[in-house]
């Protein structure tokens, strides 16, 4: 990757976060928090990896995105929003009744979504089928899950795991936002799900962990990925939640409730700040 | 009666799959470790690579299938009622009902009828569940004839689909020619002193009892309703009208099935007096599934006794 494009990208997730505080602020709800941490993922999967056209949303051939952690579906319409799936604009009508953005996914409604989800543990599975498609019909296309750490606690993710595994889903990469904090508080609190790049190894994975706010280490892992083969790749990322507004980092309250007004401006402020730094540089 | 051939509907959904696989290349089945049980073994015999084995795991068999079905497949999940409507509720509503997704799940082994498995596999509550959700098709078909027509009409029909299947054989009393169509039921024998609708294995039992209730100059109208959602309402209404008392059958709970999907629509459109016959508000146990059946009160004699009663 060379320096401008890290330069873009870094630029790209700031407007991200700018989005997310937008569309949460305006929805007097919503989750700023893991929306934050995964912001640069989004934007490396939607600006760099994945191969989409937002002018056609539907396009057979494009990679897929599963947003399991459905709850950070701010980060993602932010995304898909700068992609020029929809306007941004729009963003601000996050959970507003008549949006088209519903506080978690909805594949039927928004341009870009390729699932629907919310309900934890249940996108990656769901994920594996779309890849598990790819491979009965032949195609190249490959398929993207995002989970939370504290997501990882279903059980269903095992299962899935499992499956990926099983059926060598080459064409998978399981993501794992591990900012530390779910809602009850941090992870390792509430119940453990340490270590986790052991257990997918032990599960039949090829794994890395990376600091997922740094786009060399995430560029070289979704490289990484592609040359694997045989079996399904999975990134657990080191991440901060509610990375890039100050007063929101590693604060679990910061999971699910919207900034007020003073705090919007104040978080606004700072993003524009950093997007200033990020574009004389 | 001379050698009515019997078929266990499970038998009509892993044949059917097989004869649709050669027709439809992009129709997948997935299964959770009850491939021999389900039927669906038949299918993996003849298409291996496109019979999917999830292992025990029926949360994950229905999200692959849901992701399958956007890549262009026509995936049909099966694992017993049990499993598939009770342990993946939450799955098919929310990743296949919510998106309205092409995804057709499978259930076998539904009702008492699967017999010594006892009350943790007797599923009398899958209508109820799937009921629930919104734009699910729900249907239980009575024979092997009918069996095969839900299976060809789930894999033509775009959206999700509930169908449940027997495990215990069952007499055949369609004809090669029926037609069948979803959310429309069926007149077996016309009257108009009282209605009795059934589904599934009861469609059987209640012909006995329109019979022996007409052998007793009780004129009853017999229907199969293989399709409990979208529920034909205009031949309920027609026979709250024509009859003026309803009873209906199911191998399920009284609680959520047929008989109150019945309750409902003849409550607001055209009320009449409604006798549900099902299991009662208990579980099932173990036994031979015809033992079970009669003990449940799940039989033509029953059917008949109750319906008598309730006409005088």
């Amino acid at each position: 990757m060379t320096e401008a494009e890290r330069k873009q990208l870094e630029i790209t997730a700031c407007k991200v976060r700018m989005g997310v505080i937008e569309g949460v602020y305006n929805a007097k709800s919503g989750h700023p928090g893991g929306s934050l941490s995964a912001s640069d993922l989004f934007t490396y999967l939607y600006f760099k990896e994945m191969n989409v056209n937002p002018e056609d949303p539907h396009m057979d051939s494009r990679d897929r995105f599963v947003l399991s952690k459905g709850h950070t579906a701010p980060g993602l319409y932010a995304t898909l929003a700068l992609k020029g799936f929809f306007p941004v604009e729009e963003l601000k009508t996050l959970r507003h009744i008549g949006s088209r953005l519903q506080g978690h996914p909805n594949m039927n409604t928004v341009p870009g979504i390729d699932m629907s989800t919310g309900s934890l543990g249940q996108g990656i599975s769901t994920a594996c089928g779309m890849a598990l498609g790819a491979k009965l019909r032949g195609t190249n296309e490959r398929v993207y899950t995002l989970l939370g750490d504290g997501e990882i606690q279903e059980g269903q993710v095992w299962e899935a795991l499992m499956f990926a595994a099983h059926r060598k889903l080459d064409n998978l990469v399981v993501i794992i936002d591990n900012n530390g904090l779910q809602i009850d508080g941090p992870v390792g609190e509430v119940m453990s799900p340490y270590p986790i790049p052991e257990k997918l190894r032990a599960f039949g994975f090829e794994c890395v962990e990376i600091n997922g706010h740094d786009f060399d280490q995430i560029d070289a892992a979704f490289t990484l990925a592609k040359g694997v083969k045989g079996k399904p790749f999975a990134i657990v990322m080191k991440t901060v939640k509610g990375k890039g507004v100050s007063f929101m980092e590693n604060q679990v309250g910061w999971h699910g409730t919207a900034p007020n007004t003073e705090q919007y401006e104040t978080a606004m402020a700072e993003l524009r700040a950093h997007l200033a730094e990020l574009e004389a540089k | 009666m001379a050698d009515v051939k019997k078929i266990a509907t499970r038998e009509s959904y892993g044949n059917t799959l097989t004869e649709l696989g050669k027709e439809m290349p992009n129709l997948v089945v997935l299964d959770a470790d009850l491939a021999g049980a389900t039927k669906t073994g038949i299918f993996k015999k003849a298409f291996p690579e496109r019979h999917i084995d999830c292992g025990i795991a029926e949360a994950d068999m229905v999200g692959v299938a849901a992701g399958l079905s956007t890549m262009g497949f026509v995936p049909f999940a099966s694992s017993f009622a049990m499993f598939a409507a009770g342990r993946a509720f939450e799955q098919i509503r929310n990743t296949v009902g919510y998106p309205h997704l092409n995804v057709k799940i499978g259930a076998t082994h539904g009702g008492i009828s699967v017999g010594e498995d006892g009350a943790s596999h007797q599923c009398n509550e899958d209508f109820a569940v799937m009921r629930t959700i919104p734009g699910m098709v729900v249907m239980c078909p009575s024979d092997d004839i009918e069996a095969k027509a839900v299976v060809r009409a789930a894999a033509k029909y775009v959206g999700p689909v509930y169908m449940r299947f027997s495990r215990f054989a069952s007499p055949v009393f369609h004809s090669e020619d029926y037609k069948f169509e979803i959310g429309k039921g069926e007149v077996l024998q016309d009257g108009t002193d009282v209605a009795i609708i059934a589904t599934g294995l009861m469609v059987n039992e209640a012909i006995e009892a329109g019979k022996a209730l007409e052998a007793k100059g009780i004129h009853a109208r017999v229907i199969n309703m293989c399709t409990i959602k979208p529920l034909d309402e205009e031949l309920v209404l027609a026979a709250a009208k024509d009859c003026g008392r309803i009873v209906t059958v199911e191998e399920h709970s009284i609680i959520g099935g047929l008989g109150e999907a019945v309750c409902s629509c003849v409550a607001e459109k055209c009320p009449v007096p409604v006798k549900r016959i099902g299991v009662n508000d208990e579980f099932g146990h173990s036994g031979p599934a015809a033992d079970l059946l009669k003990q449940f009160g799940l039989s033509a004699e029953h059917i008949t006794e109750v319906t008598e009663a309730f006409v005088k």
